[in-house]
């Protein structure tokens, strides 16, 4: 690689210092890496690879020192970390979480969720009262916190991040229809009724005391091939949303050479969407165990966590068991007693919900800007690192663990014969009570919002999975919620979130809101996408405005959303119109004039 | 520099893989696109992010074709090409979503120089005056002002940028820029290893910068003018070129290439020199050209100008000691 060329900014002393604390480099040495963690050194990467993928913690560390990419901060992480300057303000400007222009303040920012559940719940009035009070005021997309709309997040200048919700108010609501049979799968069933916030709950001890460890006990006995034949059998398929086979996902990786990497995706960033930042919150030693199981089960040396940035309990959380993981011995370079290499590095996402997609997140978590790869290749053979790689969403991982303890019958005892095991369903909106609640798969529509307290009011609408999902009437209560019956339905569970809507909620707004999501989380990397989200956002408005779509108009979103859905690259793109084509169809905007 | 288009294959007895392209067998070696195969087949494709010299990006998506078994069409550009895959390039989907990428990039950018993108708009009946109004030609009180607001109904968003002027080698035109990334590719990886410019922002908000968009003399740009060599729509112009275009005095038709080595090094680069009324206006290399795929360095892409003028003077940049 040809030298770099730097301009003449200079970092500031405390850019220096937050940059350095954050990415263990040794000034001494000129600021080369000395310190990296050892395991990337094992990965055989080239030395600016291994460096690179620090970017984002250096990047979150100069945000929090000076409140923006300042010219000399950035270079003086690209050149610690061997970034060319330009790509380093590629990748700054790619998330919401990161500015490039000085601030005029030297305050914390309090981002206020606009999306539709906290738009109901008064989040434009929360934003204006904040602002009068003189706080720093930033508006983003849903912030994993439906449940307690309206939510807000406070990125800190100079302090911790926090979420204002996390020291006060009730804890968040927990059901689970399974959770009173032992032989039946329940991934909350330790979770209900625990005194959340108590530190004794959350640690080694209390956890091995509900059982905890029995998963990578269960793990190391069986063996590869033993465990994924199980995951294969119980039929356990992704929770993130694409519902892959997981034993199949599994089957590949380990069937590839090292080295190899397992990805906890925790990006969870789908509008409607909180289940994975309350198991984080609620069970991180869970987490932390199931990622060891599919490491060691694949044969990966790497773990990595990718967690978006507004989770800040969370992250704290699932830190503080990593260190409690590697204190057992869990995690290093005998993992477990497997004999084999394993530990996790948990890093932080900044702002983008394009990020867990898992390509994206690779290219995220490598330092580059968050653009989805073409598929194939897949991530099984070249994910991380363009490494073999297991990306799971949490939940998937959870219920491996469940798999593991009850065994794939007993597991396959709940749910369809299509769908097996319980799904974590998010309720938002217009019901009794919001919260997290674990279903088998294939209870009704109905039944599942009866169980959160019923609708309040008329019902006009339900958005099944999220912003990339679509919208069902209320005559929708009797389907079952199963990966089979939903999309027979033409529609999807997604990650589970389920937003309810009465009578009294604007629907064009809530639409024209769900198009300029995703005008704004576009990467921007492919035509379709970037130029058919912009396409589909205008039109929505103006038909908003107009109180109905033309037949023109129709017939545009039509065109539009083919082609996103055809000729895009990613799944951003395809599911793009999934939800104005859906409230479309349910007369939602408006009748045609 | 490395070569790029180095591909995985192997120079000798590589294996052959046959599909069928339209329902036309066709052989190529394994590891070879479906682009490459339509070509072989006979087939034109149309291609804006794929050039011959670069590792595909796949970002365009106007080559897309229907393979079958596939849900989502596929980027024939990068797609490789398996043995028994059944490829359509003409159906109704493909063409839909053709006639949709092109409609949507004649929507945002100004493509009034980018000649092969408008052919292939016209073949595939874009209109992208579809979205003045937003789609509300035809309607009834599309104007918008039913809450009795003061809404301006602005057309659809487009890339609104001014024409940056720096210096006497070349100009910025970003309204141009279908970010295609071959600018990036070609600054980077693929060819020159500077890496002064990338895609900074997201969304349709993305834009090629140098950091913090600093002028190019501050930024590593070394002038070497391979971004300007690969950029398909004008968006990036010879200096020579565009003040010729802004008098209507740029023939391309009447301009004859010369091919020469370059005299500057012992490399051997060879140097195609596009001359109109005698004089030189553009330099390029072709990029099959086995020492330069088609890039070149700051001599041989802009020292011709010593056969016009008194005196040649290297462009002042500090970079460009290079
Ligand atoms: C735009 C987009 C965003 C996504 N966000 C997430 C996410 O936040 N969490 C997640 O687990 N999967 C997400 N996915 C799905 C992942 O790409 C991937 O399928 C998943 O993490 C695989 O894990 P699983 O098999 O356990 O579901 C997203 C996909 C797309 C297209
Ligand atoms: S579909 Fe959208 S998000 Fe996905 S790669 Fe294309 S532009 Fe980016
Ligand atoms: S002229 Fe050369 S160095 Fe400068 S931006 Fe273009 S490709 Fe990069
Ligand atoms: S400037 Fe030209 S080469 Fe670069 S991305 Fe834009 S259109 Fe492509
Ligand atoms: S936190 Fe506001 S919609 Fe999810
Ligand atoms: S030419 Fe294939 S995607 Fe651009």
């Amino acid at each position: 690689m040809a030298d770099l060329h730097f301009s003449d900014a200079e970092p500031t002393a405390s850019e220096r210092r937050a940059v350095l604390a954050a990415l263990s480099v040794d000034e001494a040495s000129d600021g080369a890496v000395v310190v990296s963690h050892p395991r990337v050194v094992r990965a055989g990467m080239q030395r600016r690879k291994r460096m690179r993928h620090q970017l984002l913690p250096a990047l979150h560390a100069l945000q929090r020192e000076v409140g923006w990419i300042s010219p000399g901060g950035l270079n003086f992480v690209g050149r610690t970390l061997g970034v060319p300057p330009a790509e380093a303000y590629g990748v700054a400007t790619f998330y919401e979480m990161f500015r490039t222009e000085a601030p005029t303040h030297e305050l914390s920012v309090r981002h206020v969720c606009v999306d539709p559940i906290c738009a109901l719940a008064g989040a434009a009035p929360l934003a204006e009262h904040l602002r009068s009070q003189g706080h720093a005021v930033h508006e983003c997309p849903c912030l994993g916190q439906c449940e307690r709309a309206p939510a807000v997040f406070i990125q800190g200048r100079r302090e911790p991040d926090r979420v204002p919700a996390d020291g006060s108010g009730p804890d968040s609501l927990l059901v689970s229809v399974t959770a009173s049979t032992a032989e039946a799968p329940s991934l909350l069933r330790q979770m209900i009724g625990r005194d959340r916030g108590h530190s004794e709950s959350m640690s080694m001890e209390a956890y091995r005391e509900r059982g905890g460890g029995a998963a990578l006990d269960a793990a190391l006995r069986l063996g590869t091939d033993e465990v994924i034949s199980q995951v294969t059998a119980a039929g356990l398929s992704g929770r993130g949303g694409a519902a892959f086979p997981t034993g199949i996902k599994w089957r590949a990786v380990a069937d590839g050479g090292g080295p190899k990497h397992v990805v906890a995706n925790i990006d969870e960033s789908e509008p409607g969407t909180f289940k994975d930042r309350l198991l984080c919150e609620l069970e991180p030693l869970a987490i932390i165990e199931s990622i060891a199981v599919a490491g060691l089960t694949v044969g990966a040396e790497h773990g990595w966590i990718y967690i978006r940035g507004e989770y800040p309990l969370a992250t704290q959380r699932l830190r503080q068991a990593i260190a409690q993981a590697r204190g057992a011995g869990w995690l290093g370079d005998d993992a477990a007693g497997s004999g084999q290499p394993f530990d996790i590095e948990l890093r932080r996402g900044a702002g983008a919900y394009i990020c867990g997609e898992e390509t994206a997140l690779f290219n995220s978590l490598e330092g580059f800007r968050g653009e989805p790869r073409n598929k194939p290749p897949f991530p099984t053979t070249h994910g991380l690192f363009g490494r073999p790689t297991v990306v799971n969403n949490p939940e998937t991982l959870l219920n491996v663990n469940e798999i593991l303890r009850i065994g794939p019958e007993a597991y396959r005892s709940v749910g369809t014969e299509g769908s097996p095991g319980t799904k974590l369903f998010c309720l938002s909106g217009h019901v009794g009570r919001p919260g997290l609640y674990e279903a088998p798969f294939g209870m009704p529509l109905g039944e599942l919002l009866g169980l959160a307290g019923g609708v309040q009011g008329t019902l006009t609408a339900v958005l099944l999975g999220g912003a990339a999902g679509s919208f069902v009437g209320p005559d929708a209560e009797t389907l079952p919620l199963s990966l089979e019956d939903t999309r027979a339905a033409g529609t999807t569970l997604g990650s589970g979130p389920v937003m309810v809507f009465n009578d009294t909620a604007e629907m064009s707004a809530v639409i024209e809101r769900l198009a300029k999501f995703f005008r704004d989380e576009s990467c921007g990397q492919c035509v379709p996408c970037r130029v058919g989200t912009v396409r589909q956002h205008e039109l929505v408005t103006h038909i908003r405005r107009a109180g109905g779509p033309t037949e023109p108009q129709r017939e545009l979103l039509g065109d539009i959303a083919d082609a996103m859905g055809d000729a895009s690259i990613c799944g951003l793109g395809h599911t793009a119109a999934s939800a104005v084509l859906s409230a479309m169809r349910l007369g939602l905007l408006g009748d045609t004039a | 520099m490395t070569r790029s288009c180095e591909s995985p294959r192997t120079e000798d007895e590589t294996a052959q893989v046959t599909l069928s392209i339209d329902g036309r067998e066709v052989t190529v070696p394994e590891g070879e696109t479906v682009l490459a195969a339509c070509t072989a087949a006979g087939v034109e494709t149309p291609t804006i992010c794929w050039a011959p010299n670069l590792t595909p990006v796949n970002v365009c998506r106007v080559c897309v074709v229907e393979l079958e078994g596939s849900r989502t069409l596929v980027p024939a550009c990068s797609r490789p090409a398996e043995a028994g895959m059944q490829i359509s390039t003409d159906s109704e989907r493909v063409r839909h979503s053709r006639r949709m990428v092109l409609e949507f990039l004649g929507s945002a950018n100004d493509l009034s120089q980018a000649s092969e993108i408008a052919d292939w708009s016209r073949t595939y009946g874009a209109d992208p005056a579809r979205y003045e109004g937003s789609g509300t030609r035809g309607a009834s009180g599309g104007s918008g002002d039913d809450d009795g607001g003061s809404h301006e109904q602005p057309g659809p968003e487009r890339v609104d940028e001014p024409v940056r002027i720096q210096d006497d080698l070349y100009i910025r035109a970003y309204e141009r820029c279908v970010l295609c990334y071959k600018c990036v590719e070609a600054c980077g990886d693929d060819a020159q290893h500077t890496f002064a410019i990338a895609v900074a922002g997201r969304g349709f908000d993305a834009r090629i910068r140098t950091e913090y968009d600093a002028e190019l003399p501050d930024s590593a740009c070394v002038y070497c003018g391979n971004c300007v060599a690969v950029c398909p729509t004008g968006a990036l112009q010879f200096r020579t070129e565009f003040d010729l275009r802004a008098v209507g005095e740029w023939r391309p038709d009447d301009q004859a290439v010369t091919r020469t080595v370059c005299s500057y090094c012992g490399v051997g680069c060879n140097l195609e020199l596009h001359v109109q009324d005698e004089r030189i206006v553009k330099v390029t290399s072709p990029a099959d050209h086995s020492v330069t795929s088609g890039h070149l360095c700051i001599k041989g892409r802009f020292g011709w100008q010593y056969v016009h003028a008194p005196a040649f003077e290297p462009p002042t940049t500090s970079a460009a000691e290079h």
